[in-house]
């Protein structure tokens, strides 16, 4: 049986098989025939969650240190740290040294012959309510002008949240990752359903949300946009999220909304985005009027965008935490 | 033409930042460094830069801060040995309060 | 002594901002813990925030919000370093994230957050 066993793992489809699984390099001939003791590696090398291994790390951890204080007691090396931490004090403070005699040669502070308000920023507030229809001429640059530049910051957004999702979320339905809940529960110290928290979360959250949702919306009109907009969105809903925990939340807002309002935002912005690409970017024809300057309902295609990344910059917020906080969402 | 209340928030500024860096406690540094963030949030103000105000008090002095809180929290730098001596009786009580629901 | 005031009333936010820059330095490069680290390039992004956004005022101008419909140069600070700074300020709290999310996973490996520790533990294993 394990004669057969091994000749079927030796086989280049079962090999190609497992490189696609992930579980082994194509071209590592020497190591991985042996399914059991390649698992009991692993379990091996994984099995941190485990208390009693825990214990073990920290006493091996504790005699690793104990036996480093017993080397830096040489005369040498101690002497070389010395010098080390001294020379980077040195070269810290000749950097900011040379940095401030080098602030003195700079154009003086609010002075309007300065060199960075050349005509880039003049052509920005000239024309800017002219070709966007934007009263905030900074929402009409960064959504406008330079949308593509937004455009890959919301890219930049979503790829952090997901490389956080890579590196903490953990399965709730496997042995291990409930084992892990158990250990790094750190909500069963707190004390749940406290009233003060609820009522002010009661309270508090739809203000706060609706103060985001108002940022959002008159991004074009007003200071803020989007990603103020999203970011406060976010912090209500971490803030209702501590109030009641997961179970409340996990009523409107899971991976799965994530995953659907996060691509379909992007998926929109870089759309709409591409058809003004292909119509000449800015000063050709457009069939998407530009409104009366100072409407909600004005400046073409800002305020949809604004809503975009905002929609984005809240679930991105919310996510962060909660990946942090359960490992999942 | 700078005025003073300007330049009192920056001495503030560098006095945060140093304090930062410098505290021995975690959550005390977390702490001054959200109410750096809320000093800087003034400061765009006084440049003119409304949008960033509203933007760094919601980023940096919320968001930023909460996610500081819940590392400490996981990597168990909140809980000294005088904390850990009052968690255990919370938690006997919670046991209690939910045995009588 | 008029040298300094004169220093001082020039280039006030530059100044403090390179003094941030340096203190952020400082931390990350010197400070042993992680979390401080993380902290010190926290510091070390807001003053170049704050460099940008200084050279971008001008005395006696407005928020680059339209009013009444003026729409002169000479009305309005530079809108650019503001653009570029909000651009910055999000990223920054998303690489935060990130080396946040990196550290916890060295705690969970090494149980400690020291890095002269780890580095020791790294080297005793490798051998």
């Amino acid at each position: 049986m394990s004669k057969i066993r091994s000749d079927y793992e030796k086989t280049l489809w079962r090999k190609i098989v497992r490189f696609v699984n992930g579980e082994k390099d194509f071209f590592d001939e020497q190591s991985g025939f042996d399914v059991e003791s390649e698992e009991l590696e692993s379990r091996k090398h994984n099995n941190f969650f485990e208390e009693t291994e825990w214990k073990k790390k920290k006493v091996q951890i504790t005699e690793l240190i104990e036996e480093r204080s017993e080397e830096t007691d040489r005369r040498a090396i101690k002497l070389y740290e010395k010098f080390y931490r001294l020379f980077a004090v040195i070269t810290c403070v000749a950097i900011i040294a040379i940095l401030l005699a080098t602030v003195t040669n700079l154009p003086d502070y609010g002075d309007a012959s300065n060199p960075a308000n050349n005509e880039v920023s003049k052509k920005y507030i000239e024309d800017g309510i002219k070709d966007t229809g934007a009263v905030n001429i900074v929402a009409g640059m960064i959504l406008d002008y330079r949308a593509f530049d937004t455009l890959g910051e919301s890219h930049v957004l979503f790829i952090a949240a997901v490389c956080v999702m890579i590196l903490l979320k953990i399965d709730p339905d496997s042995e291990k990752g409930k084992r892990f809940i158990n250990l790094e529960n750190d909500r069963a110290y707190e004390p749940k359903n406290d009233p003060i928290l609820a009522w002010a979360t009661r309270i508090l959250v739809p203000l706060i949300i609706t103060f985001g949702i108002y940022i959002i919306v008159n991004g074009h009109l007003s200071p803020g946009g989007g990603f103020s907009g999203g970011a406060i969105i976010g912090a209500g809903l971490i803030l209702y999220l501590n109030a009641f925990g997961f179970k409340k939340t996990e009523r409107f807002f899971t991976q799965k909304t994530f995953s659907v309002v996060s691509v379909s935002a992007l998926l929109f912005y870089s759309v709409s985005k591409t058809y003004a690409f292909f119509t000449g970017a800015n000063g050709l024809h457009s069939f998407i009027s530009k409104g009366t300057p100072g409407d909600i309902l004005s400046s073409g295609l800002i305020l949809p965008l604004n809503i975009c990344v905002g929609a984005v910059v809240a679930c991105t917020m919310y996510s962060f935490y909660g990946m942090f906080r359960k490992g999942g969402l | 033409m700078i005025n003073a209340f300007t330049v009192v928030l920056l001495g503030f500024l560098i006095i945060c930042a140093i304090c930062t860096c410098f505290s021995k406690n975690f959550l005390t540094s977390v702490i001054i460094f959200m109410s750096y963030s809320v000093i800087m949030s003034i400061l765009w103000m006084v440049l003119e830069s409304p949008d960033l105000a509203i933007t760094e008090a919601a980023v940096g002095a919320g968001v930023t801060s909460v996610l500081f809180f819940v590392t400490l929290k996981k990597i168990h730098a909140m809980n000294d040995q005088k904390n850990e001596d009052n968690i255990a009786p919370l938690d006997e009580k919670e046991k209690d309060r939910s045995a009588d629901m | 002594m008029q040298a300094v005031i004169d220093y001082i009333s020039s280039n006030l936010f530059e100044g403090v901002a390179i003094i941030l820059f340096g203190i952020g330095f400082t931390t990350l490069f010197l400070h042993p813990n992680l979390i401080k680290k993380i902290m010190g390039l926290n510091i070390m992004d807001s003053s170049v925030y704050l460099f940008l956004a200084a050279k971008g005022y001008v005395f006696g101008r407005k928020a680059p919000i339209v009013v009444d419909g003026i729409t002169e140069m000479e009305s309005y600070i530079n809108p650019i370093p503001t653009g570029l700074v909000l651009t910055g300020i999000v990223v920054s709290v998303s690489v935060t994230a990130v080396m946040l999310a990196l550290t916890i996973r060295l705690y969970w490996r090494y149980h400690t957050l020291e890095m002269d520790e780890i580095m020791q533990i790294i080297r005793k294993e490798g051998k």
